[in-house]
């Protein structure tokens, strides 16, 4: 017995032993390689300084310049980063005693480091426009952007360090969305998922939070985002809540602790990794916010079971009022508003207005469509052949035509992604220019949009907080020739990829929304009522 | 009989114009000419105007290379003097016939290259300058406004009049239109300094020779930031931005949609144009009205770039001559081959932007407001030429 005890308690010192060894080898590495990178950093850092003051458009090539120094000290993270697995190996059989060698001084230098550099490219990217919610020190983020981001616990910020050196790493993209990231759990009911065979190994994350394992359906989602697979607000926010609902189906509440409170920081982390794939949008954040209040919500006395079917239902019910009831009450409203013989013209692809536009032909209406599209994305082919199937009369044109097209249109329907506390309609990039067009050829602009996407932010142009696509989806091959193919190598040369804009409320004459047509600026109103009715 | 087919065969292989005229050349001093002189240069001025005509056919297609309009000018120019060194002709009226009728098959090879006609028109105003110098001794110290209002005394039967220098100095006043033409890039040029300065911010759309010299010349001196909109689906944005990059200008390449997402940070927006028409609007590539409307929204200057021989007497009124359509299959695949049948969809290539939207034109002479235009088209060109 003392036998058996003593070889485990050998066992689990030789490991720690192991890993302290290991820890101080490459302490004594990192310390020349640090105090240079140090060193670089600071005076990156003082560089950066000076260049904010100057017009934000330089911040791009600083940004450029930077990354050289931020892909050095990221990649030889993974140098290190290998280091430890065949260590987390014995480590996480013996999780208890791992924890306490693991926070090495080392590590956590390597953590802060990792968490200056990448903050410090999120801010270069934040100033650009860059991503909404990727930064996880409050101090970055000025407004009441993503609340879920500013709640934040501190432990869940120990699995930022990873996600936020492969930000570091994938800077020169630009953009979180082509990050493939793949868990490789190393708990045995986590399979691995290897998608477009990449597999990156996020070995810290169990190192440090040696129970908490980001659930795969989570994961999954994450993938489908940062890859495009699931696009458009009402489709993110629906594959969300389906998701969450089979989390709280797997979760098990650990004992001593309370379902309400414990769910809640389950759900963090989660939450956390997905707007690392992608930021989130307007209306995942208010649907989080929901689901957290629901959980909260649960008294204490309730038993697992029964809290785990009443927030399934709420889930359910969720969906069901806010996004498909929604729509068939905005339906009903809209189609007062065409007339026969209308020449409706639709921007990109909107469930929403897709959904309109059939159901406005299922009831006899006699209008056709002009769809007009934008690179990079050319979402609009895909409205287009939703249409054309239903039987719709369709034109299709690139929105460079649109002066040319204006003339022979009599209204036009615009979906939108969110909607601003101070009336600004935040969409696609190109809604904005579609609603200017259209008011010089006074044409009337309706914007079609359920209440659960009206959220609290307010903002007045579209750069001072947006999302930034791949640069690289720019490029194109025309008869043979693709002048933008080296783009990277020419220093004064960058691509700018917008994923949203906003649009001014005076742009836009109609809001629909399932409590009726209201114009811009009585967001507000709707807000404060949502809010006494909660 | 015997030399014609060589030549012609002759084009077929080379295809370029200039080629073929020195192919020509050799032809006619190797081969001892069996007609008269006299024709043989009549059907050598005729295969030319043949091949300039197919040119411009085969240009506008977008099937052969992309000239820009200086060349184009250029080239109408230089026809234009070859015609009235070589055709026949007695007087002036019947010079400005024979001009009037190769003016019309060119511009009907091609109606939105509209230099070609402006080209025109301008060789017959000299030709009425010199016709005038040399008839009238008497000095016409009148004003020009007085001229322009009682300019339609003037009718033809005074033309009929035979001049020895007449041809000399036709050909003297084309060689001088030939040398402002080459130097119009560079007078615009030379005016960027007053109007780019250290730390701007500049758009632009599309590719314009003209613009890329101006901010180039500017480069030189001053360090300023330029965002190219691409304008798809011919995303020539692409080229002038690799073409600026060169010169260390820094570059920012946008998809067309985010025009005006953009343009709250843009201090300037430089665009060149297709034609500039008569009442001061713009034929410009498509995207620039939605440039136009967005800069005024922010009341951000808007700056043509556009030389003086793209000053065109039409007016934009007439719908179904305006527009030019290219084949829509790059906006709309045939990969897409379900729907296309289905489907209607656009390619126009020009946009109209209305003179209320433009700030400044700048052009060889000078810069001018829009609603100056009127006067410098009345001085380039003859009222009753403004119909070919």
């Amino acid at each position: 017995m003392a036998d058996s005890v003593g070889r485990q308690v050998d066992s689990i010192n030789h490991a720690t032993g192991k890993i302290n060894r290991l820890k101080l080898f490459k302490r004594k590495e990192l310390t020349k390689e640090e105090k240079q990178r140090l060193r670089k950093e600071k005076k990156q850092h003082k560089k950066n300084k000076k260049d904010d003051r100057g017009p934000p458009e330089k911040e791009k090539e600083k940004e450029k310049a930077s990354v050289p120094a931020p892909s050095k000290p990221a990649t030889q993270s993974p140098a290190h980063k290998a280091a430890p697995v065949p260590v987390n190996a014995s480590a996480s059989e013996s999780p208890v005693a791992a924890e306490k060698p693991a926070k090495s001084k080392a590590e956590l230098r390597a953590e802060r480091r990792a968490r200056q550099d990448s903050e410090r490219a999120s801010k270069q990217g934040k100033k650009e426009g860059g991503q909404q919610s990727t930064s996880s020190k409050p101090k970055a983020t000025p407004n009441e952007l993503q609340p879920v981001v500013k709640r934040l616990p501190d432990h869940v910020q120990v699995d930022d360090p990873v996600a936020l050196k492969k930000l570091a790493k994938k800077l020169e993209r630009q953009q979180v969305r082509q990050i493939n990231i793949v868990m490789l759990c190393l708990l045995s009911d986590c399979c691995p998922l290897t998608d477009d065979g990449f597999i990156q190994v996020f070995s810290e994350i169990t190192l440090h939070i040696p129970v908490t394992v980001i659930h795969p359906s989570i994961v999954r989602l994450g993938l489908q985002y940062s890859q495009g697979i699931i696009a458009g607000s009402n489709a993110r926010s629906v594959a969300l809540l389906h998701a969450f609902k089979q989390v709280i189906q797997d979760y098990s509440t650990p004992p001593n602790e309370e379902l309400s409170r414990d769910l809640v920081n389950k759900l963090s982390p989660y939450i956390s990794f997905l707007s690392q794939c992608r930021p989130l949008s307007a209306s995942m954040g208010n649907a989080i916010k929901y689901i957290k209040k629901e959980i909260s919500n649960i008294p204490s006395q309730c038993k697992e079971e029964e809290a785990k079917r009443i927030l399934q239902e709420c889930i359910d019910s969720y969906i069901n009022e806010k996004i498909i009831l929604a729509s068939e009450a905005i339906s009903k409203y809209a189609i007062e508003k065409i007339s026969d013989g209308d020449v409706i013209l639709v921007y990109g692809c909107s469930s929403l207005v897709n959904h309109i536009l059939c159901e406005a032909f299922e009831k006899q209406r006699k209008f056709r469509v002009i769809v007009v599209d934008s690179r990079p994305r050319l979402e609009g082919r895909e409205a287009l052949r939703r249409l054309v199937k239903k039987g719709i009369r369709c034109t299709y044109v690139l929105i460079s035509a649109l002066s040319y097209i204006l003339p022979e249109v009599s209204k036009v329907f615009l979906g939108a992604h969110a909607l601003l506390a101070n009336g600004y309609v935040m969409s696609r990039v190109g809604t904005s220019q579609i609603a200017l067009v259209a008011k010089a050829y006074n044409v009337p602009v309706l914007v079609c949009c359920e209440t659960y996407k009206f959220c609290e932010r307010v903002q007045t142009d579209s750069f001072v907080s947006n999302e930034l696509d791949d640069p690289d989806d720019l490029i194109v091959t025309r008869n043979g020739k693709t002048h933008l193919e080296n783009w990277q190598t020419v220093k004064s040369l960058g691509l700018l990829n917008l994923v949203y804009d906003v649009t001014p409320p005076d742009f836009v004459d109609l809001v629909i929304t399932d409590l009726g047509m209201i114009p811009c600026t009585s967001v507000p109103v709707v807000l404060r009522v949502k809010n006494v009715d909660q | 009989e015997i030399h014609e087919p060589e030549e012609v065969s002759v084009w077929f292989r080379e295809g370029s114009s200039c080629c073929q005229e020195t192919l020509a050349r050799n032809q006619r001093f190797t081969e001892t000419p069996v007609n008269m002189p006299g024709a043989d240069k009549e059907t050598d001025l005729s295969e030319r105007i043949e091949s300039f005509l197919s040119e411009l056919k085969r240009c506008g297609s977008g099937a052969g290379s992309l000239r820009g309009s200086a060349e184009t000018a250029r080239e109408t120019t230089a026809l234009l003097r070859r015609i009235t060194a070589q055709a026949r002709w007695g007087n002036a009226g019947e010079l400005m016939e024979i001009i009037r009728k190769e003016g019309r098959r060119m511009t009907a090879a091609q109606p939105s290259e509209t230099t070609v006609g402006n080209m025109i028109r301008r060789v017959l105003k000299i030709i009425r300058e010199e016709y005038a110098r040399g008839s009238s001794e008497e000095t016409d110290q009148q004003e020009s406004l007085h001229k322009l209002l009682t300019s339609g005394g003037s009718s033809e039967d005074n033309f009929r009049q035979h001049f020895t220098h007449l041809k000399a100095n036709v050909i003297e006043a084309i060689n001088e239109l030939l040398t402002e033409l080459e130097g119009t890039t560079d007078n615009i040029s030379m005016q960027a300094l007053e109007h780019i300065h250290s730390n701007e911010v500049i758009m632009t759309i599309g590719r314009s020779r003209t613009v890329e010299a101006f901010l180039k010349d500017a480069a030189r001196k001053r360090k300023f930031h330029v965002i190219v909109a691409e304008c798809a689906p011919f995303c020539q944005g692409h080229e002038m931005a690799t073409s600026l990059c060169k010169e260390d200008i820094e570059t920012t390449v946008i998809p067309d949609a985010a025009i005006f997402a953009v343009m709250s940070r843009v201090n300037k927006v430089i665009i060149g144009t297709q034609t500039v028409l008569a009442n001061g609007g713009l034929r410009a590539v498509n995207g620039t009205h939605t440039l136009a409307l967005a800069a005024k929204h922010h009341s951000t200057p808007l700056i043509v770039c556009a030389p003086m021989f793209k000053l065109s007497p039409q007016f934009p009124n007439e719908e179904d001559t305006f527009h030019k359509f290219v084949s829509p299959h790059e906006v709309l695949p045939f990969t897409e081959g379900e729907i296309l049948s289905k489907v209607n969809a656009h390619c126009p290539v020009f946009d109209y932007v209305p003179p209320e939207l433009i700030t400044l034109f700048i052009s060889n002479i000078g810069g001018n407001a829009p609603s100056y235009i009127y006067r410098l088209m009345s001085e380039l060109y003859h009222p009753e030429d403004h119909e070919l």
